[in-house]
């Protein structure tokens, strides 16, 4: 164990981290703000707007996120059409193209775990609802989907640490995220064990804040499935 | 229960045993890295060649070693070696100070300069000015790595791939506007193909032994002292008998040995 190869070049996996959470984070959020309408139509649209969500969940439930990488990365820049169209500037960039296909990875696994809170909603909850003369969309807006985000949360803590883990293939399209940054120092040094076992650390670390925010959010969404605390029901006016 | 740990430490000891005896090198491993045309490639059938390959085999012969090749990728082919995967690395190695610290080398087997390539027409003349912020590709933790790092580190974006076969797809694409490898490799891996007729060599050849060493060799573990030497003999013995030029010259028009 030498870590004064790592202390030496803690600006590397600096960067590295700076990247991961960037990456991260960004294909999280548009992945979310994806799956929430193709969730809600996958339920409630018709057999023809299904379809077409059906197939896209599957395609990228159905393959290794390292090929979708690789299709987009260095599969685009074969079609010499996409390579001289404006929207080459686009998947040029490593970055751009990592964040491209987590965004659609993340957001077809996020539509299934949506979809199945949303299937999963309380009969009682739709009936009473629809008895208050709301509207399908008032509806969907306070009653069903507040409801399906708490079912969701465990299982969408879940996915973000994954995609968290997945986050790592982009090392191998040139990005240099914690394991890319892991990989440059195991190569000038030839110390896997060192340069790896920090670059756990640092996702360890990440999943830890991860779990605390997830926690602090649970807390929140199902305060009334709290145990009321004692000293509120003795404060409380008889 | 004394019996049973007894018999375990028997067969311990016969492992350890074995494993002494089988060190007389009838058998070695070879690690390769089979992604570095035209000295290590898979064909389209699914067998390794390229000039490593060849060199392999043939050292074997004359070692009268049975050799058994491993593909290994290059950013852990050192590791792998020192974790007594195999025995040998013949994958186009630079001797370089940095890699004698973990590994000991033979001789050289040849030696080749490096170069940039670069779109035809992209570069006027080579100099720090002219590719000042351009990406440059690099594979990962070769002697070009560590120029480029060391040199341009911070006037160029460098790009690390795992293979040089990524680098050239990159270069294709767009993605990178130059590239720093071994001058052979680029020209009989990339320039010659059709999809490399738009690219040419700039800059002169780079041979800093600081940097590139003293040729390609082969590496084996610091405590397999004789292996090396067996390595030695076997390159002197190939050399001697035109085994070497008959390889050298099913892939190059040149002579590749260096001086």
């Amino acid at each position: 164990m030498d870590l004064s190869i790592i202390i030496e070049n803690l600006p590397i996996y600096l960067t590295g981290l700076k990247n991961t959470i960037i990456l991260v984070s960004i294909s999280l959020a548009l992945g979310l703000l994806l799956a929430v309408p193709l969730a809600i139509l996958r339920n409630y649209g018709s057999p023809l707007v299904q379809l077409p969500i059906r197939a896209f969940v599957y395609f990228f439930r159905g393959t290794p996120l390292l090929v979708q990488m690789f299709l987009v990365y260095y599969g685009f820049g074969q079609f010499d059409l996409l390579k001289e169209s404006l929207l080459w500037s686009f998947f040029r960039e490593a970055y751009l193209c990592a964040l491209f296909a987590f965004t659609l990875n993340t957001a077809a696994y996020t539509t299934e775990i949506l979809r199945g809170a949303i299937k999963a909603t309380p009969h009682g909850e739709i009936e009473a609802a629809m008895a208050a003369g709301m509207s399908r969309y008032l509806m969907v807006r306070r009653i069903i989907l507040p409801s399906a985000f708490r079912r969701a949360l465990p299982a969408y803590s879940n996915e973000i640490i994954f995609m968290l883990h997945g986050s790592s293939l982009a090392s191998v399209i040139t990005i240099v995220d914690i394991t890319g940054a892991a990989r440059i120092i195991n190569a000038r040094f030839y110390s896997p064990y060192e340069a790896f076992l920090t670059a756990a650390v640092f996702y360890m670390a990440i999943t830890f804040f991860i779990v605390f925010l997830v926690k602090k959010l649970e807390v929140r969404w199902f305060a009334h499935l709290q145990p009321q605390s004692s000293k509120a029901a003795i404060e409380a006016p008889p | 229960m004394k019996k049973l740990i007894l018999a375990a430490l028997l067969i311990i000891f016969a492992l350890a045993a074995t494993s002494a005896v089988a060190k007389d090198w009838a058998k070695v491993r070879i690690g390769v890295e089979g992604a570095y045309p035209p000295f290590s490639y898979v064909t389209p059938g699914g067998e390794l060649a390229g000039f490593d390959i060849d060199i392999a085999k043939a050292l074997g012969e004359a070692m009268g070693a049975e050799v058994t090749l491993v593909a290994q990728d290059w950013d852990g082919i050192i590791p792998a070696l020192l974790a007594k995967k195999y025995d040998a690395i013949i994958a186009s190695m630079s001797i370089t100070e940095e890699r004698k610290k973990k590994v000991a080398f033979t001789n050289k087997y040849y030696q080749t300069p490096a170069k940039f390539i670069a779109k035809k027409g992209s570069m006027a003349e080579f100099s720090r000015e002219a590719i000042k912020g351009k990406n440059i590709g690099v594979q990962r933790a070769t002697i070009h790595d560590r120029y480029l790092t060391d040199n341009y580190g911070k006037d160029v974006e460098i790009k690390r791939y795992g293979t040089q076969d990524e680098a050239y797809l990159d270069l294709t694409a767009g993605r990178v506007d130059m590239l720093l490898a071994d001058s052979v490799a680029l020209s009989d891996g990339f320039l010659k193909k059709p999809e490399g007729a738009d690219y040419q060599f700039v800059g002169p050849d780079l041979t800093d032994p600081k940097w590139f060493g003293d040729g390609a060799g082969i590496a084996i573990r610091k405590e397999d002292k004789e292996l090396v030497e067996k390595f030695n003999m076997a390159i002197d013995k190939i050399r001697g008998d035109g085994t070497y030029k008959a390889i050298q010259d099913k892939y190059f028009d040149f002579n590749v040995f260096g001086e």
